[in-house]
């Protein structure tokens, strides 16, 4: 099947019981199909055809795999990437490269690595618990939470409370981000937890313990309910500057060719991960410096005789995070925000992002709803350009390498563009 | 209130801001600073004392335990209730404007006393969430443009007869009572479902805000271009056939 990193061979297939072999060829059936239809990849389809005849394939293709699951709002496609790579140091990977992160892509991913050990896989926030109950992971990490498409998910502390009580039964060794107070909370009733400090910038959803709902003391870097005590546990591996400390407090430069704090953070997770693994930081970190683009996020393309970086903000605390990553002014941002389905269809999320500071560069606003950009950046007192095309606001642009910032359909739609 | 300053005091945001409600504030600064009236804005998390002495409140969206938290944080305080009882303007939003009323069902399934600040009382819809865009005709008296927005709700919100609708929808479902009400308002004190929010979409009630704490009819213009085009083009994908 499609999706995948690692081509099927059949080796494995042979040794699968019958059921799930008839399932993975339907499964690939379907999936070619799909891709000749001109469909994308395929893997999603194939891999509900392939669940529909065979409801156990997911469990029965991790069996003999060594399992770690991501689960975040933002960075996990990253972080799977770059844990993938730490992992590859170890043995062969399989890995829902290309974001697939429900259960119907996971199972056409696994089914396309027949010959892996390891298997990495990024899984959607809302299927965390079913897919930990199915592949019985050996390790999970928690990045972060924080609000995203709130017309149509659950509201973030529900989503909290959903790991937490998903999960609490586990065997894994569950990766948390100790800087997260609702991660925190997901992770604190699992048996065996690795706490990781690796900051979060967006702190706006975390106000109120999830535990009793006082207020939330916040000073510096710490994090404490004076109501009922909950607080920042001490982080076993930290994210100090630009080096991973690990338990024994050994410093490790972390050297990616991804930019960005978030990124930094997204290689400590991964550091603490394949430690589980028996990788150390010093050979997990040197494989992650092959990274260099993740499902074209970070990409430099030339675009009408132009670099353009292409970034991807899907919700505030990711656009947090890519305005502290792009080049000072004057470099020119270009943003673009939908509205789609895949997007939420409701912009107010706009409002949370602070705008503000994009002050100095020249600034182009494009996408289905430039004119909620519009409105947003007028009274956040910005100058900027409405344009149509990217093509306009290419021209448009001063000199200088582009920052083009879009949410999930407005990235792809760029990505689309700039390859012609 | 001392001539050309304006105190705005935006409500708890450590638990109602869920829907970008900060916006809604943002858009009162933006408006009056526009008007070169000094505006301070004050966020009050919800472990200080809501000062008394503003001259608009914003109270925004939040999800089902933040609300009850806020409830029982504003009626132990009651600055609010005093400020609204010196003629302050209130504005609330969704969790905000159940809250001002007289009661609401809580995240544990009980019924939870709001403020009392508007005779309205909410209970919980039986059907599906109200989610989606809203057109709605804002009530004549108040001398308002129509009413563009978003929604996201549960709540079924039912009027007193100390109350008006503060609009009636075309497009939406508005205070879910299935009679088209949307909102409710007296005196200085409003109430809607509309997030987006929905000052940036209706910048002329955000101007109603204003001139009312200034105690004016009218402001000096101030440019509406984009909030325009949006309106324009949100009106035009909210009533076009799907």
């Amino acid at each position: 099947m499609a999706g995948t990193e690692s081509e099927p061979t059949g080796a494995r297939d042979a040794s699968l019981p019958a059921r799930a072999k008839i399932a993975v060829t339907a499964g690939r059936v379907a999936a070619a199909v799909s891709r000749k239809a001109g469909r994308g990849s395929g893997s999603v389809i194939g891999g509900k055809v392939a669940l529909r005849l065979d409801p156990d394939l997911l469990a029965t293709l991790a069996d003999h795999l060594d399992v770690v699951l991501v689960s975040a709002t933002n960075g996990k496609t990253t972080t799977t990437r770059l844990i993938a790579e730490a992992l590859r140091a170890a043995g062969p990977v399989v890995s829902n490269a290309l974001g697939a992160n429900m259960p119907a892509g996971i199972t056409s991913a696994l089914a396309g690595g027949s010959d892996a050990r390891f298997g990495v896989i990024e899984v959607d926030e809302k299927y965390l618990a079913t897919v930990a109950r199915d592949t019985r992971p050996k390790a999970i990490a928690l990045l972060n939470l924080s609000r995203d498409q709130l017309d149509r998910a659950a509201e973030t502390r529900m989503m909290a409370e959903k790991w937490r009580e998903g999960l609490q039964n586990t065997e894994a060794v569950v990766i948390a981000n100790a800087d997260d107070p609702l991660v925190t909370w997901a992770a604190s009733s699992c048996k065996k937890v690795v706490w990781v400090a690796a900051g979060q910038a967006w702190k706006e959803d975390a106000w109120s313990c999830p535990a009793c709902g006082g207020v939330m003391q916040r000073p510096g870097d710490d994090w404490f309910c004076q109501e009922c005590g909950f607080r920042r546990p001490n982080p076993h591996w930290a994210l100090q500057g630009t080096h991973v400390i690990d338990p024994q407090r050994g410093a490790w430069p972390i050297q990616l060719q991804l930019p960005g704090r978030a990124n930094l953070a997204n290689a400590t997770s991964s550091a603490a991960v394949a430690a589980v693994f028996g990788v150390s930081p010093q050979v997990a970190l040197e494989r992650m410096r092959s990274v260099a683009a993740v499902a074209g996020r970070y990409d430099v393309v030339q675009y009408q005789g132009r670099d353009i970086r292409l970034l991807l903000a899907k919700n505030p605390a990711g656009w947090l995070e890519t305005f502290s990553l792009i080049d000072g002014p004057p470099a020119p941002v270009i943003l673009s925000v939908n509205a789609l389905d895949a997007d939420g269809t409701d912009t107010s999320w706009l409002w949370d992002v602070d705008y503000e500071r994009l002050a100095g560069h020249p600034v182009f606003v494009m996408g289905q709803r430039k004119l909620d950009l519009a409105v947003r950046l007028e009274v956040a007192g910005l100058q900027f350009h409405v344009v149509d095309t990217l093509e306009q606001a290419v021209r448009m642009a001063p000199p200088g390498r582009i920052e083009a910032i879009a949410n999930y359909t407005a990235f792809q739609q760029l990505r689309k563009v700039v390859a012609g | 209130m001392s001539e050309s300053s304006l105190r705005v005091v935006w409500v708890y945001p450590d638990l109602l801001s869920t829907y970008g409600d900060r916006g809604n504030a943002l858009v009162v600064e933006r408006r009056a600073r526009q008007r070169h009236l000094n505006v301070t804005r004050i966020d009050v998390r919800s472990d200080q004392a809501i000062p008394t002495s503003g001259d608009i409140y914003l109270i925004g969206g939040g999800e089902d335990r933040p609300q009850r938290l806020a409830a029982e944080r504003l009626r132990a305080d009651s600055g609010l209730v005093r400020a609204s009882e010196n003629g302050a303007i209130i504005f609330g939003v969704c969790a905000g404007f159940q809250i001002m009323g007289h009661e609401f069902i809580n995240d544990l399934g009980e019924r939870e006393p709001g403020l009392g600040l508007l005779d309205t009382w909410t209970t919980r819809g039986e059907g599906a969430r109200c989610v989606g865009d809203v057109l709605a005709d804002v009530d004549p008296r108040l001398g308002l443009p129509q009413l563009t927005g978003f929604e996201n709700h549960q709540g079924v919100t039912h009027l007193g007869q100390g109350v008006q609708p503060f609009a009636t929808v075309s497009v939406g479902r508005g205070n879910g009572t299935g009679d088209g009400t949307e909102g409710a308002w007296r005196d200085t004190v409003f109430g809607t479902y509309l997030h987006g929010p929905v000052l940036a979409r209706n910048p002329a009630v955000a101007d109603m805000l204003i001139k009312l704490a200034l105690d004016v009819n009218a402001l000096p213009p101030a440019d509406t271009t984009w909030y325009d085009a949006l309106r324009a083009e949100r009106i035009a994908a909210t009533t076009r056939p799907a």
